[in-house]
Formats: C-alpha cells, sequence, structure tokens
C-alpha cells in the first residue's frame, strides 16, 4: 500500500529498486515516475564499477541481495533517475534477499 | 514534526488491544529490553502500510501460542526518543518504519522491515511472523 496520492503513481511511497543499463543500481522510496525519469526519496544509489571503501567491487546482484534482506542506509534525500538510464523498476520486496 | 496526538491515539490503542505495551520514553525501552525472554518490538508509523499491513499482520500473528514472551511498541516521528533508544538495540539494521524487531533476551533474532511490509497483505505477512515465532520460541 502506498500513500494516499492518487496522482502520483501507483509506486509513490513504495520502496524500489531501479536498476539501470550502466553500473549503478538505486533504492528508495518512489516518489515519482515521470516521462523525464524516476525520483526516489531517503534512497541510496550502488555503483558496481566502483570500488568500496575496502578496495572491493561489489556486483549489483551481491548489493541488491543484502538491500533486500534488510533495506537500505539513506545517503540521499532525493534522487533522480534519467528516463534513459532505466531499465526496470520494481519492488524491493519482490527482491529474494 | 509529531502529528496531533488526537489523530495518532487510536494507531497506539491498536497496539495495545493486541497486548503491546507503548514504550514513550528510552527509559521505557530500557526496562523492556532488560527483560529476560522473548520479545517482538513493534516500530509503529502514521504511514498507510501500518494501519493497512503491519498492525492487521500483528493481530492475526500474535494470536499464535508461540507468540513472544513479551511484546513493545515505540511509535517513529511521534515518541522520539522511544524510537531512538528502541533502534539502538537493532542499530546493524538500516532504520524504518513500519518494522518489527525480534528478540531473544537482548539478542536480534529477525527483522521485518518496511519494504518486506508494504508489498504484501496481512495474512502473508502474519505467517511469516508466526513462522518466526515458533524459530523463535525453540530453545538455542
Amino acid at each position: 500500500m502506498g500513500t494516499f496520492h492518487s496522482d502520483k503513481g501507483d509506486l509513490h511511497g513504495i520502496t524500489v529498486v531501479v536498476d539501470t543499463h550502466g553500473s549503478r543500481l538505486y533504492v528508495g522510496r518512489c516518489d515519482t515516475v515521470r516521462p523525464e525519469g524516476v525520483v526516489l526519496l531517503d534512497g541510496d544509489v550502488h555503483d558496481e564499477a566502483q570500488a568500496d571503501a575496502h578496495g572491493r567491487r561489489v556486483s549489483k546482484e551481491a548489493w541488491l541481495s543484502q538491500a533486500a534482506r534488510f533495506g537500505v542506509w539513506k545517503r540521499f534525500d532525493r534522487l533522480v533517475v534519467p528516463a534513459a538510464d532505466v531499465r526496470s523498476i520494481r519492488r524491493l520486496g519482490e527482491v529474494a534477499g | 514534526m509529531p502529528y496531533d496526538p488526537v489523530l495518532v491515539q487510536p494507531m497506539r490503542e491498536d497496539m495495545t488491544s493486541m497486548g503491546a505495551t507503548e514504550l514513550r520514553t528510552a527509559a521505557e525501552v530500557d526496562a523492556f529490553m532488560a527483560r529476560p525472554g522473548t520479545k517482538l518490538v513493534f516500530v509503529n508509523s502514521v504511514c498507510g502500510c501500518a494501519a493497512g499491513m503491519a498492525r492487521p499482520a500483528l493481530r492475526l500473528a500474535l494470536r499464535s501460542e508461540q507468540r513472544p514472551e513479551h511484546v513493545g511498541t515505540v511509535f517513529a516521528g511521534q515518541d522520539l526518543e522511544a524510537t531512538a533508544r528502541a533502534r539502538s538495540y537493532f542499530s546493524q539494521v538500516p532504520p524504518s518504519s513500519p518494522s518489527i524487531a525480534l528478540f531473544r533476551d537482548q539478542e536480534l533474532v529477525d527483522f521485518v522491515p518496511r519494504h518486506r511490509i508494504e508489498s504484501r497483505d496481512a495474512p502473508a505477512i502474519a505467517f511469516d511472523l508466526v513462522s518466526a515465532f515458533e524459530a523463535l520460541a525453540q530453545p538455542r
């Protein structure tokens, strides 16, 4: 169940994962899905092409598996994923953790 | 900013009517967590998935004979100090509300974050909770 803003789409208020055609994966609470892109609130973004603080590269799949178990730590109040980058958007709750 | 207390009172009473102890201060949280045995802590919320899914699921699941020995609740966005203190007992997981934490004494055994609640219906969540209660009740 999202919140009661019927003009914002079915995913408004739902925690979603947005996969991209590139190396980035986003998780956050969906605000709006617009023709120009997806707006997420209170989220995080993972880039599998970038090494983490320990010098390791973590695949999208591995990062998502962890996120699906417990959620993500909010690093950004607001994230905008350009429509051209979006490969898929789905509920995080539908991802096996 | 907290909502009008009058508006959230029914959401509080929804929990106390199923036997949950309201924890409104850090001291009350600490006293609750100091009790030996199995515990459930529900992080309540004003959002629709708390009203439509989480609390109805808890009402169903807490009918189980294997329900945790102690059931407590804090209210995110309302009782800020108590919620922060409760979250300090499961600080290894990202904060979300509504959410459900299961403990054996003070050891976190299971955690149901918001995204595992918002996408499902109450009976499905309750089914998983009862399974978690059964696992929690098993001796170590």
